[in-house]
């Protein structure tokens, strides 16, 4: 399902990646998949002294298994707030999340860890994700205690980890004993894309992941991104402020305002015949999506 | 880690400070096994004795100069300024007034006459000289360099003893009748002195006599070594108002004070540690009281509470290791409330995220994710901690509300005493010096072991 405009589509795609495939499952309905995450009325207000901020504002939403789903806003729209309250890092000040059709529940400290074997995230800025105390290999061996692979035998562990450093192309033999902040952004936010291979959790969330790396990593870690996402069939719920990007991955768009979905439903329809005023002047920002392009436009 | 540390020991003001603070604290381990010894012992009756070695002046006097072999002997040429010395000690200053007041009275007494020069004096004066050689009397004219001493020149200072004593012997006379000095107990004294100037000047031989042994000449070319001597007292820093050895006793109440320092230091950063952690970390409702708690501490000067809590304690039970939690437990505070704040910044941060999401334990986020963020901020924290527990110590010991003075002298309560027995105010600087300058030298070599610390913690700092 490739089509002509791959290399062009989204600023952060700078370069034609060959196995980058379109918008997965573009013709599928997700609709008719069971519902994995959902929220209603979901707000969270910040109160600082006497500034109270609404960062999310009464929104909805269901997600759908194996659905690709991208929540797009500018900087500050309140989408950084809203993934933190899906993954449960931060309560909702009112409304209701579901998870797998049930109220979600992650009111004790072993509730909270069975409900992130499902939901595991990629976070913006992979300079900050790490502690810089511990190594790489330490990283990588919580997943799979984790995953209940605490007992294994040493070998089969250092077996499981090579295999998820060569599946984002890096050598753990080279990385094993190593800090993280010796690695670059780039290599950092592929090793958070090995921990999810080594979690593969149902839903994954990935809070602008490529917003802090060179333009040269981005599109790779894109791949790589989508690649994982083919072959474990998670869902994903992609947040970014390029409205082409999501446009170019998604199954689904939901556009974020001042901390509200102003618009939402599938990516053909929500870029291609956007109704509010705030999606079409997002996709104005873009030049051209679905144009003839010319290479020379694209910085 | 290894990064670190090299990275530390490569800041010469980290370096500089360890160092001071190494010897300081060293010096106060090792002395006390090198030389032991009660520091609180009175070793000289009388107050204030000032530096210097003192020798036992009956074991001087028993030393053999001159034995069957002479092997003992230690005969040495007399230096050059030997006489300046001996005058310089041994003769006082109202005595070379007495000299000077009696030398002004013959003048007078000889009306127009002038006094005789001094030996040593040079100015031209023409002499005849009558001499006897081969029974034939051959009278030559001889010219001689004779510098007139004006007494009127003559004061009692040490650089004009020699040439006031020259005059003297030159001038005194036991016949002549000077004004003002006509009773017979003046005659007597001014007889007395001319004795021991005479003696003084001449270098002649002393017979001692102790005892039983023999009765044994002493010229002044005899020497003694030190060693000899069976009974020296070296106080490098004289003694306290009690006649302790204030060396020994300032060792001693060094090593006191670190480990008050130390202790309280230990204590606060403990404490204020785990608030702060508590606090900042879990948050809501015990955040709320914590930093109630901490509101109090702050708003009540600690040093206020400080006086008012040893106030409170019998002096009998108010120990240096009682002082030291006092001082550590009131001032916790401003560590728990830096600790806090750094922890909320850290705790949204995202490796913390990642490490909830990891599944990990409240505490083993706290230990592994929060704690070793914090812990570069608590080590500088801890060492300023120990110096103003130091100074804490001194504070109350000033004002008598410092540990009880036992058997442990603390810096504070030497500082206490010297200010008690009005050494200040007496130029008895040994008292209270040493104390004050081992303070600043403590807090010097700490703030600036702090200051080396935060270049490489904080790098933006830099310069
Ligand atoms: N911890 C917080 N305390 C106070 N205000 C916050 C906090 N986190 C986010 N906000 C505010 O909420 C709004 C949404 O922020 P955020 O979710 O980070 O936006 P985005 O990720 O879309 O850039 C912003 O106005 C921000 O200032
Ligand atoms: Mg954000």
């Amino acid at each position: 399902m490739k089509t002509s405009n791959d290399r062009i589509i989204g600023q952060e795609i700078v370069d034609d990646r060959e196995s980058v495939t379109f918008g997965a499952n573009r013709d599928k309905d997700f609709s008719q998949e069971p519902m994995c995450l959902s929220g209603r009325g979901v707000t969270r207000v910040f109160r600082t002294g006497r500034i109270t901020t609404v960062a999310v504002d009464h929104v909805d939403f269901d997600f759908h298994k194996g659905e690709l789903i991208s929540i797009v806003g500018e900087s500050g729209s309140g989408k950084t707030t809203l993934s933190k309250m899906l993954l449960g890092l931060l309560e909702p000040t009112d409304g209701h999340i579901f998870f797998h059709d049930k109220l979600r529940d992650i009111s004790s400290g072993h509730k909270r860890r069975q409900y992130w074997k499902g939901i595991q995230a990629i976070f913006q800025d992979p300079f900050s994700s790490y502690n810089q105390f511990h190594k790489i290999d330490s990283v990588l061996l919580d997943c799979i205690n984790m995953r209940g692979g605490k007992s294994l035998p040493k070998d089969q562990k250092i077996e499981m980890m090579t295999e998820a450093c060569s599946f984002v192309n890096l050598k753990f033999a080279e990385l094993t004993n190593k800090y993280p902040f010796e690695l670059s952004g780039g290599q950092m936010q592929r090793l958070m894309i090995a921990r999810i291979f080594l979690l593969k959790p149902d839903i994954l969330l990935a809070d602008e992941p490529t917003s802090m790396i060179d333009a040269c990593s981005r599109a790779t870690i894109l791949d790589m991104l989508l690649n994982l996402r083919n072959e474990t069939g998670m869902t994903v719920i992609f947040i970014t402020h390029d409205i082409g990007l999501a446009y170019y991955i998604s199954d689904s768009v939901y556009i974020m305002e001042h901390g509200k979905f102003v618009e939402s439903g599938p990516a053909d329809k929500v870029i291609l015949d956007p109704q509010a005023p705030y999606t079409k002047r997002l996709i104005s920002d873009v030049p051209k999506i679905h144009e003839a392009w010319d290479l020379s436009t694209v910085g | 880690m290894k990064r670190t540390l090299k990275n530390i020991f490569h800041t010469p003001r980290f370096v500089i400070g360890f160092i001071i603070i190494a010897a300081i604290i060293l010096v106060s381990v090792i002395y006390p096994i090198v030389s032991p010894g009660n520091p609180m012992k009175n070793i000289g009756q009388g107050s204030f004795i000032a530096p210097g070695t003192y020798i036992s002046s009956y074991d001087v006097a028993t030393v053999p100069v001159y034995d069957s072999t002479g092997a003992n002997t230690k005969i040495f040429e007399l230096g050059e300024d030997a006489i300046n010395n001996r005058l310089r000690v041994n003769m006082s200053v109202e005595d070379r007034e007495t000299m000077i007041g009696w030398l002004t009275s013959l003048k007078e007494s000889l009306g127009e006459g002038q006094l005789l020069a001094g030996e040593n004096a040079n100015a031209t004066v023409t002499e005849e000289v009558t001499k006897v050689v081969d029974g034939v009397e051959t009278t030559t004219q001889v010219e001689e360099e004779r510098e007139v001493v004006l007494l009127e020149n003559l004061t009692s200072s040490d650089a004009d003893a020699e040439k006031l004593a020259e005059l003297w012997i030159a001038n005194y006379n036991d016949e002549v009748k000077v004004k003002g000095y006509s009773t017979n107990a003046q005659r007597r004294n001014i007889r007395q002195l001319n004795t021991r100037v005479s003696r003084m000047m001449s270098g002649g031989t002393i017979t001692v006599s102790i005892g039983d042994l023999q009765p044994k000449e002493l010229k002044n070319t005899d020497y003694i070594p030190l060693s000899k001597v069976a009974n020296v007292i070296n106080l490098p820093l004289g003694t306290d108002n009690f006649g302790r050895d204030v060396f020994r006793e300032l060792i001693a109440s060094t090593g006191t004070s670190l480990l008050i320092g130390l202790m309280a230091g230990v204590i606060a950063t403990v404490i204020g540690l785990m608030i702060g952690l508590l606090a900042g970390y879990v948050g809501g409702i015990l955040d709320d009281i914590l930093m109630f708690i901490a509101n109090l501490f702050t708003v009540i000067p600690s040093f206020i509470l400080l006086i008012l809590i040893n106030y409170s304690l019998p002096a009998s039970s108010r120990g240096a290791v009682l002082c030291a939690v006092v001082i550590g437990f009131t001032s916790w505070v401003w560590t728990a409330r830096s600790v806090r704040s750094q922890v909320i910044s850290l705790r949204n941060r995202d490796h913390v995220n990642l490490s909830k999401l990891s599944g990990h334990s409240l505490l083993r986020i706290v230990l592994t994710d929060i704690l070793p963020y914090v812990a570069s901020y608590v080590v500088m924290a801890f060492i300023l901690q120990v110096s103003s527990g130091i100074l804490a110590e001194a504070q109350l010991s000033m004002i008598g509300l410092g540990p009880e003075a036992g058997n442990t002298p603390t810096l504070g309560l030497m500082m206490n005493w010297a200010t008690k027995f009005a050494a200040h105010t007496t130029g008895k600087w040994w008292a209270y010096f040493p104390a004050i300058a081992v303070i600043a030298f403590i807090s010097f070599s700490l703030n600036l072991m702090n200051t080396g610390l935060d270049q490489v913690f904080n790098p933006t700092l830099r310069d």
